[in-house]
C-alpha cells in the first residue's frame, strides 16, 4: 500500500484529519516564539529602560487609540541611512514595557522612534492641531479635538494595575500615586520631586499651553516628547549589552 | 412559540448592555454599549414581530439548509461593497489630506475599519456562506445542530458591526487584522467555536465516505484561525466594564505573536480558505473534475505546516532575533513551491475546457483569481528575501502586494463563487445578466492592474529616494520630500480602487435584479453556442 494510499485513511476519519491538521499547524509559532521568552539574548541589558510615567502611558494609549501606528513606525533598521535620519537603531530593550508594541509597518510618516526633545512642545501642538501648518507636504490629519479632550483621571491607576498584571515592573508606590503623578507631569509649577524618582527623566511641563486642565493633548505631546530618551546612546556599549 | 427561548435570552442581553452603558469606566465603552443595545434592542423587536404561536412546520432532514447561505450571500455582496467604498475614501484621504474628518473619520481609525470590513466582512462571509454551501454538497448532509448555522451568520455579523463601531469611536487593541478589543474578541471566540462545530458536526454526518478536499481546507481555516485568534488577543482588561486592554506579551514577544497572526491570517483566512472555494467551484463552474488528486494532498500537507512559520519576514532587520528573521525567510521562500502546487491544481482543472475561458466570464473571473494568486504568491517569497525587504518593507510596495492577493485572489474567486451560486441558491435559470459579469470583470482586472502598478512605482520610488546619497555622502531627500513625490501616484491608486468598486457594484446590481427574479434579455456570449457550418 503506497503512502498516498494511506492518506485515505485521514479522508475518512474526519477527527484524524482535525487533530493532524492542528498539530501539523503549532509546530511552526512553537519552535518560532517560544524560545524568545526563555532566551536570554533576545532582550540585551541596556541602563535607562524604566515603565511609562501616567501621563506618557495616558498619551501612549491616545497614540494607540488613533491608530497612529498605522503610518508612523517605532522601530529603526540597522541601515546607514536610517540610523542618520532617525538615530541609533532601536533595540529590543526599548520596547520591553510596550503592551502592545508599537513598531508598525508602515512608514507614510517618519519614524517616531527618537523623536522625542526633536521638537518643541509648541511645535507638536501646532503641528497636531494643523499639520500642514508647519510642515506643507504633510498629508497628516489634524488632532486639534485633543486639545478640548480633558484625560479622565479618576482610577488612571487600574491602568498600571493591569500593566503590573502582565508583568511591567510598576511599584506599590508607583500605583498608589499614579493619579497624583498624572497631574503633577503636566503642571510646571508643581512639586515634582517624587514623580521624578519614580521615573528618571520624565518631562515635565504644561505640554499644550493650556495650564486649566490636563488634556489628551498634554498626554500625547509628554509621550512623544520621551520617546527615545530613555537610553543615553553616548555610554551604550554595544558589546556590553549582547549576552 | 417561536423564537421563545431566543426572545428571553436577547431580552436578557439588551438589558445587560444597558447596564454595561450606564456602568462603563471610559467614555469609548459608554458609547459602545449604547450602540450594542440599540443593536439588540432591533434583533428583539424583529423576533419579536416574527414570533407566532402555531406549530412550526415540520422540517425534512434530508433537505439542505439553505437559508443561512442565502443571507450569507447577501450579506457578503453587501460588506464588500462597503469595505470597498472605505477604501476608495481613506486612498483619497492620503492624496487629498483634507478628507480627514476627526475624530471619527480620520485615516487612523478609517483604516482598520477598510481591512477589517474587506478581510472579515466581506472575506469572512464570503467563507462561511461558501464552506456552508460545500459541506453540505459534498457530504450529502444537512447542516448539523438545527439552528446552528443561524446563531453562526447572525453572531458574526454582530462581531462585525461592534467591531466596526469600535474602530470609529477609537476602541483598538493596535495589532493589525486583530484590532477588536477584549470583549469582542470573547464574542468571536464564542461564534466561530459554534462555527467550528456546525462544520464539524456536518462532516460527521456525511453519507459520502471521503471527506472531499475542499473540506480538508476549510476545515484547516477554521480551527489555525481559532488557535492564532486565541493566543494573539490574550490581553488583561483595565476593567470588566472598560475598553481598554493591554496585551499578555511586550516587544519582541508581542511583535512576533502578532505577526505570527498576522501573515497566517493570509496564509488560512485569505489562503486556505479561499483554496477550498476553488477546489469546489472551479471544477463545478467548467464542469471537469479536479487535475491531480495526489497534488492536492502534497501540497493541502505542505502549505498549512510551512505557512505558520513565515511571520518573522514581517520584522527583518527590526530588534527580532536574527535567527528568527533567517528561519522566516526560509520557510517563506519554501511556501512558493505548495503555493503554486494549488495554482497548478486550479488552472489545470480546466483541460480540456479552456475554451470557456472565452465563452463564460464567470470561469474567466476564477481563472484571473488563479493566476493572481500564483502572481501574489511568487512576489510573496521574493518580498521576504532579507535584501529586497530592506527596500519593500514600510513602503507601498507591502500595500500593492497585499491587494494582488486580496483584490485579485480572494475578491475574484469569491465573486465567481457567489455568481455559481446565487441563481441556484433561489432557483433561477440564470444570472440576470452575462454581460454584465463581463464588464464586472474588466472593471476589476484594470483596477487591480493599475493599483499594483502604482504602488510598485511609488513604493520603489520611495524606498529609493529615502536611502539615496549624493556625492558628499548626505542624504539628499528630506523626509517631506518624498510624502510630496507620492501625490500623483495615490491619485491614480485611488482611481484604480474606484475601477474595482464600480465593478463590485455592478455586481451588486446584477445579483440583486438576479434574486427578485429578473433576466436581462441580452444576446449570448459570442461562441458560448456552437454556430453552424454551412455545407460546402
Amino acid at each position: 500500500m503506497g503512502l498516498m494510499d494511506r492518506h485515505a485513511i485521514i479522508e475518512k476519519n474526519a477527527t484524524l484529519l482535525l487533530v493532524g491538521s492542528l498539530l501539523v499547524v503549532t509546530v511552526g509559532g512553537i519552535v518560532e516564539i517560544a524560545p524568545l521568552f526563555y532566551l536570554d539574548n533576545t532582550i540585551e541589558k541596556v541602563e535607562g529602560m524604566r515603565p511609562y510615567s501616567p501621563l506618557e502611558l495616558a498619551g501612549r494609549n491616545i497614540y494607540v487609540r488613533e491608530g497612529c501606528y498605522l503610518c508612523h513606525s517605532q522601530m529603526i533598521r540597522p541601515f546607514r541611512d536610517e540610523v542618520e535620519r532617525y538615530g541609533h537603531y532601536s533595540l529590543a530593550a526599548e520596547s520591553m514595557y510596550d503592551h502592545p508594541f508599537q513598531w508598525g509597518s508602515k512608514r507614510t510618516g517618519p519614524d517616531l522612534a527618537r523623536v522625542g526633545d526633536r521638537y518643541s512642545n509648541d511645535w507638536h501642538v501646532q503641528h497636531l492641531a494643523d499639520p500642514r501648518s508647519v510642515v506643507p507636504e504633510s498629508i497628516m490629519p489634524s488632532y486639534a479635538f485633543l486639545k478640548d479632550m480633558p484625560i479622565e483621571v479618576k482610577d488612571f491607576s487600574t491602568h498600571l494595575v493591569a500593566n503590573a498584571r502582565v508583568g511591567v515592573p510598576y511599584s506599590q508606590d508607583m500605583i498608589a500615586n499614579a493619579n497624583a503623578d498624572l497631574v503633577v507631569q503636566a503642571d510646571p509649577n508643581a512639586d515634582t520631586s517624587g514623580l521624578e524618582a519614580r521615573y528618571p527623566k520624565a518631562k515635565i511641563g504644561d505640554f499644550d499651553g493650556n495650564p486649566q486642565q490636563v488634556t489628551e493633548m498634554d498626554a500625547l505631546v509628554a509621550y512623544l516628547q520621551m520617546l527615545g530618551t530613555l537610553v543615553d546612546f553616548k555610554t551604550y556599549d554595544e558589546a556590553a549589552g549582547y549576552r | 412559540m417561536r423564537f421563545g427561548t431566543e426572545i428571553v435570552l436577547m431580552g436578557f442581553f439588551t438589558f445587560l448592555a444597558l447596564v454595561a452603558a450606564g456602568f462603563g469606566v471610559d467614555e469609548p465603552f459608554r458609547q459602545h454599549m449604547w450602540v450594542l443595545f440599540f443593536v439588540l434592542l432591533g434583533f428583539v423587536v424583529v423576533l419579536l414581530r416574527n414570533t407566532s404561536f402555531a406549530a412550526s412546520a415540520p422540517i425534512d432532514p434530508s433537505a439542505y439548509m439553505d437559508g443561512p447561505i442565502r443571507y450569507g450571500a447577501i450579506a457578503t455582496m453587501f460588506w464588500g461593497v462597503v469595505g470597498m467604498l472605505v477604501g476608495v475614501l481613506i486612498a483619497l484621504q492620503l492624496a487629498y489630506p483634507d478628507l480627514n474628518i476627526e475624530p471619527w473619520f480620520n485615516f487612523g481609525r478609517l483604516r482598520p475599519l477598510h481591512t477589517s470590513g474587506v478581510v472579515f466582512a466581506f472575506g469572512g462571509n464570503a467563507l462561511i456562506c461558501t464552506s456552508m454551501y460545500v459541506v453540505q454538497r459534498t457530504s450529502r448532509a444537512r447542516l448539523f445542530g438545527g439552528d446552528l448555522a443561524w446563531f453562526v451568520f447572525w453572531g458574526y455579523q454582530l462581531f462585525i458591526v461592534m467591531a466596526a463601531t469600535g474602530y470609529l469611536l477609537g476602541i483598538t487593541e493596535s495589532r493589525e487584522y486583530a484590532e477588536p478589543e477584549w470583549y469582542v474578541d470573547l464574542w468571536l471566540t464564542i461564534v466561530w467555536v459554534a462555527y467550528l462545530i456546525l462544520f464539524l458536526g456536518t462532516i460527521l454526518k456525511r453519507k459520502e465516505p471521503h471527506i472531499y478536499v475542499a473540506n480538508w481546507f476549510y476545515l484547516s481555516f477554521i480551527v489555525t484561525i481559532a488557535m492564532l485568534h486565541v493566543v494573539n488577543n490574550l490581553s488583561m482588561p483595565v476593567s470588566l466594564v472598560g475598553s481598554k486592554s493591554y496585551s499578555a506579551f511586550s516587544g519582541v514577544q508581542d511583535a512576533l505573536t502578532q505577526w505570527w497572526y498576522g501573515h497566517n491570517a493570509v496564509g488560512f483566512f485569505l489562503t486556505a480558505g479561499f483554496l477550498g472555494m476553488m477546489y469546489y467551484f472551479v471544477p463545478k463552474q467548467a464542469n471537469r473534475p479536479v487535475y491531480s488528486y495526489r497534488l492536492s494532498i502534497i501540497h493541502f500537507w505542505a502549505i498549512i505546516f510551512l505557512y505558520i512559520w513565515a511571520g518573522p519576514h514581517h520584522l527583518h532587520y527590526t530588534a527580532l532575533p536574527d535567527w528568527a528573521q533567517t528561519l522566516g525567510m526560509v520557510f517563506s521562500i519554501m511556501l512558493w513551491m505548495p503555493s503554486w502546487g494549488g495554482m497548478i491544481n486550479g488552472l489545470m482543472t480546466l483541460s480540456g475546457a479552456w475554451d470557456k475561458i472565452r465563452t463564460d466570464p464567470i470561469i474567466r473571473m476564477m481563472v484571473m483569481a488563479i493566476a493572481f494568486y500564483g502572481m501574489s504568491t511568487f512576489e510573496g517569497p521574493m518580498m521576504s528575501i532579507k535584501a529586497v525587504n530592506s527596500l519593500s518593507h514600510y513602503t507601498d510596495w507591502t500595500i500593492g502586494h497585499v491587494h494582488s492577493g486580496a483584490l485579485g485572489w480572494v475578491g475574484m474567486i469569491s465573486f465567481g463563487a457567489i455568481y455559481y451560486m446565487v441563481p441556484k441558491l433561489w432557483n433561477r435559470d440564470r444570472l440576470y445578466s452575462l454581460r454584465l459579469v463581463t464588464w464586472h470583470f474588466w472593471l476589476a482586472t484594470l483596477g487591480i492592474v493599475v493599483y499594483a502598478a502604482v504602488m510598485w512605482v511609488s513604493g520603489v520610488m520611495q524606498g529609493l529616494m529615502w536611502r539615496e546619497y549624493d556625492e558628499q555622502g548626505f542624504l539628499v531627500y528630506s523626509f517631506a520630500e518624498t510624502v510630496a513625490a507620492m501625490h500623483p501616484y495615490y491619485v491614480m491608486r485611488a482611481a484604480g480602487g474606484a475601477m474595482y468598486l464600480a465593478g463590485a457594484l455592478i455586481m451588486a446590481w446584477n445579483i440583486t435584479m438576479t434574486i427578485l427574479g429578473y433576466q436581462r434579455e441580452e444576446q449570448l456570449m459570442p461562441g458560448s453556442v456552437p454556430s453552424l457550418q454551412p455545407a460546402e
